[in-house]
């Protein structure tokens, strides 16, 4: 029940953020919206801990100012690596090990890495990442030991962290 | 107090188009630069990550100069909407596309690069 709430206020809450009108007509039209797509979430079976994840709210609200920082931090490296006159990059294959235990701590993880500049995930293998990068020094296991570490805190439940 | 915030108010209302328009700009700016990276880089690999910037910084700085000049907050919302949607989906489709070269056996070119792009060249002309 709890779940079904969060997802309802959830979905209440977009709406009412892209809409911008409030007569009758519209509100019922909105009613309407909303309990077909909470049937349908009911049916396709997604009202549970993934579905409403207001649990890790905090943990998330942690992690992303400090990732917008290494994103912008890693974009700059890429700028001026596409900009210099003589290409000095220097692509690495790497494989690391991740700390994080549960699926969405990995494909935060995973997601984190792929969205800094730089470096992408090639594929996941069990705790295992394979990693492409531009720059070695920047793709060696250490560099991700940080986000790896703050990926495990913002997602993985307590009960689950080493 | 009231005097206050109706100058900053007016002062806001008067800066934020030139501040929209400067991030628009350069975000602008930040999509050729990473195009331009799409153009030099030797490989597949290293064109994703030229691409990113395109994703990412370029993209981003577009949303936020729009969210500057946006009129309503109506539309603010809608923005930031797109701006996560954004950067949840752009990196997916990187990984896809990656994932799928890797799966297909495409080798990446790993080591030093410098100056690659000159020795093509020559290749070239022989």
């Amino acid at each position: 029940m709890a779940y079904l709430l969060g997802i309802f206020f959830a979905i209440l809450a977009f709406w009412m953020g892209n809409s911008g009108y409030y007569k009758p007509l519209m509100l019922g039209f909105a009613a309407l919206s909303i309990a077909v797509t909470l049937f349908a979430c009911a049916r396709m079976k997604l009202i549970d801990r993934e579905g409403a994840p207001y649990v890790r709210l905090f943990g998330w609200l942690a992690y992303y100012p400090w990732l917008t920082w290494e994103v912008i931090k890693s974009n700059w490296v890429i700028i001026k690596a596409c900009l210099r006159a003589d290409l000095d990059i220097h692509p690495a294959l790497v494989k690391i090990r991740t700390v994080c235990k549960s699926d969405l701590a990995k494909v935060t993880f995973a997601n984190s890495i792929t969205l800094t500049p730089g470096t992408v995930t090639v594929e996941i293998e069990g705790d295992k990442l394979l990693v492409h990068g531009l720059y070695e020094a920047n793709t060696v296991p250490e560099a991700f030991l940080e986000m790896d570490r703050r990926c495990a805190r913002a997602a993985d439940p307590a009960e689950k962290r080493a | 107090m009231a005097e206050l915030f109706a100058l900053l108010a007016n002062v806001w209302d008067t800066v934020r188009f030139p501040l929209g328009g400067a991030a628009c700009l350069s975000g602008a700016i930040l999509c050729i630069i990473g195009t331009i990276g799409v153009l030099r880089f030797p490989d597949f690999y290293t064109r994703v990550h030229a691409a990113s910037i395109t994703d990412t910084s370029g993209a981003g700085l577009v949303l936020v100069g729009m969210v500057l000049m946006a009129p309503s907050w109506i539309v603010v919302v809608k923005l930031f909407c797109i701006l996560g949607f954004l950067l949840l989906t752009s990196a997916t489709a990187s990984h896809a596309l990656v994932n799928a070269a890797h799966t297909a056996g495409l080798q990446p070119k790993i080591g030093p690069m410098a100056n690659r792009g000159h020795e093509d060249e020559e290749e070239g002309a022989h």
